[in-house]
């Protein structure tokens, strides 16, 4: 036994290739020229990028107060009197939560379908395509579908009502139509993570007497969980980012108007603004015009943004410590 | 008979051209066991050194009890015939090793023994096996898999802890109880029979991919005793492990027999000759032949068993 391990030990290790890194010098000019161009472009959109991330740091340093933060837009004529933006960014975490309560579960839930199920094929395809279409819809559309949705007589209990006419525009409506927008990135990064499971992790399952759906819960969803967290990161990224849906189904109030005496139901039931549609409002080119404003909400939303993308960073990387041999 | 040649088995390592015979008689004390008419160096290469010395044949079983019964079994994929009417017995205390070319139906016949193959749409078969005298058709294909267990060739922990990897086949379908406390005890004897226990006792929290591939192997093999199941069903458990490794596994393999029947589907001649007490040689989804090992290494019957242990084709 001992010489046998020795023996494997003490076989010598194949030489390793020598590497070399490689000189483009050797290369045809227009090959050469294709790689300058393609260098010149990459450093391009990294400057591009830079400068626009720079350029809202600064601003956003020079107009963000910490007042700003914790005071309330109120009427004013000049940007000294027209408080922050606490609502906005109040509104901004609650809308981010109820669409997410939404996107993920249902996402999750027709990645499983997809990736694991698919039957009837057929059905399977659709559902698919209607996703893929779905991420490419733009969101003015949706918020557009929505405002018409929400209008709907049986869907009044959702929002301010009067007589007979529904409003339409509240945190559900607006919560409900961003879910859609998270919905595709949820469901395709789930999917993914399902699908980078080999199969004999699956079998190895059933091989011990456990059911699909007991094989998807226990072992296929906690091996996927990774993707699970970067979709969720991803479809909030987008969420948080939206402005289209918030400013046509939130009904674009300044601050919180709530509809009804039900303490939590009346302020979703009632209409406000984002960080997204508080600088759309308070942009130059907006009815509000009060750029310092802009410029201190678009910055923080920015760090908002930038937490994310580290989040989806850190977590992709940590996913991929443990993995099988496939 | 004539059939297709394949490239003969290339050698890793050392000199010989063809599969090394391992000594029989020095083993076991077979006298008749140099049967074979092709002369085969024996011992004198590196990788004879290797077996021969300590690495012999395990003694001869000392029970058998048949388990499962294969009857004229055949399975297709689509239209290829992947099976073609096989039969022969399993039993407790012996193990059995199911060896042939790639693509020769062992892991088939191997994943039929479970309904695995149900998986595969298109796969559909013939031909009845029982598990202790019951079709296991009729058989609920989840109870039937607690009862014929089975570890595939790449280790594949589930990503939870190693204790979790182990209680989770101990926990009726998705339920969280028996709570851990209860589980302690049939989890470590799970782990001691699959001579993994002392190497994890410390760190049973500890996720199980973080093992070594050969200790993932051994925690699979935990996780398939810890059903207690009556049949153990191993697909080239040692082909992705190191030598020492595959050793540990080779080792256990053979004390385990007794308690439960063991199949094992292996490349490896050398490793279905120090483990196998019955060898079943298939070659295009044919049974070629049936024997007990010695008889199969040395003396087999059928030509083409002589061509393929002796490296003719692989």
């Amino acid at each position: 036994m001992t010489s046998t391990t020795q023996a494997v030990a003490a076989a010598p290790l194949p030489p390793a290739a020598p590497r070399r890194d490689e000189s483009s010098a050797s290369w045809r000019l227009t090959d050469r020229l294709g790689l300058a161009f393609a260098w010149f472009l990459g450093v391009l959109f990294c400057v591009i990028t830079a400068a626009i991330v720079l350029y809202l740091f600064v601003q956003g340093i020079r107009y963000l107060r910490p007042s700003l933060l914790v005071t309330n837009p109120t009427a004013g004529y000049s940007e000294s009197q027209t408080g922050g933006f606490f609502d906005p960014l109040l509104d901004t975490v609650v809308i981010a939560v109820m669409s997410m309560a939404i996107a993920v579960p249902v996402g999750i839930a027709i990645a499983v379908w997809l990736s694991e199920f698919g039957r009837p094929a057929v059905l399977a395809r659709v559902v698919e395509s209607t996703i893929e279409m779905l991420a490419g819809t733009p969101s003015i559309l949706l918020a557009l579908f929505g405002t018409l949705l929400f209008e709907a007589p049986w869907l009044g209990f959702l929002s301010r009502t009067s007589g007979d006419v529904v409003f339409g525009r509240s945190f559900f409506a607006a919560a409900a139509m961003l879910s859609l927008l998270a919905l595709p990135l949820v469901v395709s990064s789930v999917r993914e993570g399902l699908q980078a499971i080999p199969s004999h992790v699956r079998e190895a399952s059933y091989a011990v007497g456990k059911t699909k759906s007991t094989t998807t819960r226990r072992v296929l969803l906690p091996a996927a969980r990774p993707s699970v967290l970067t979709g969720s990161m991803l479809g909030l990224g987008r969420v948080i980012g939206d402005t289209a849906i918030v400013v046509l189904l939130l009904g674009n109030t300044l601050t919180n108007d709530p509809s009804g005496s039900v303490p939590i139901l009346s302020a979703l039931r009632g209409t406000g603004s984002t960080l997204t549609s508080y600088v759309y409002y308070n942009a130059p080119t907006g009815d509000g015009d009060q750029p310092g404003k802009a410029y201190a909400a678009a910055f923080v939303l920015l760090l908002m943004v930038l937490a994310l993308n580290v989040g989806v960073d850190v977590v992709g990387r940590r996913g991929g410590e443990l993995r099988w041999n496939s | 008979m004539e059939f297709l040649t394949p490239p003969p088995i290339r050698r890793l390592n050392g000199t010989e051209s063809e599969v090394s015979k391992p000594t029989w008689q020095d083993a076991i004390g077979h006298p008749n066991g140099n049967g074979t008419s092709n002369g085969n160096s024996n011992g004198n290469g590196p990788r004879g050194s290797m077996f021969a010395g300590t690495r012999h044949r395990v003694t001869p079983a000392t029970i058998a009890i048949d388990r499962m019964q294969v009857e004229a079994l055949s399975v297709d994929y689509g239209r290829k015939r992947a099976v073609d009417s096989v039969s022969f017995p399993i039993r407790q205390g012996e193990v059995l090793a199911l060896i042939g070319p790639s693509g020769c139906g062992k892991t088939t016949l191997l994943r039929s023994l479970n309904r695995l193959t149900e998986l595969t749409k298109t796969a559909s078969s013939q031909g009845r096996i029982t598990l202790d005298g019951v079709d296991i058709a009729t058989l609920e294909p989840t109870a039937l898999r607690r009862r014929v267990t089975m570890v595939f060739q790449q280790p594949n922990p589930f990503p939870m802890s190693v204790f979790d990897n182990v209680a989770y086949v101990l926990r009726e379908q998705a339920s969280r109880r028996p709570k851990k406390r209860a589980l302690q005890g049939a989890v470590e004897e799970a782990l001691g029979r699959a001579g993994l226990l002392d190497e994890v006792r410390a760190d049973l929290d500890h996720p199980a991919l973080r093992l070594s591939g050969g200790q993932q192997q051994r925690l699979c093999i935990a996780r398939a005793l810890a059903a207690n199941p009556e049949v153990l069903l191993l697909d080239e458990p040692c082909s992705a492990l190191d030598p020492r490794s595959t050793q540990v596994i080779e080792e256990l393999i053979v004390k385990l027999r007794e308690d439960v029947a063991v199949v094992i589907v292996t490349h490896n001649l050398q490793q279905a000759f120090r483990v196998a007490d019955y060898v079943a040689f298939m070659y295009l989804g044919e049974l070629v032949e049936y024997a007990s090992a010695p008889q199969l290494f040395s003396a087999p019957r059928e030509q083409r068993t002589k061509d393929y242990v002796s490296g003719a084709f692989g």
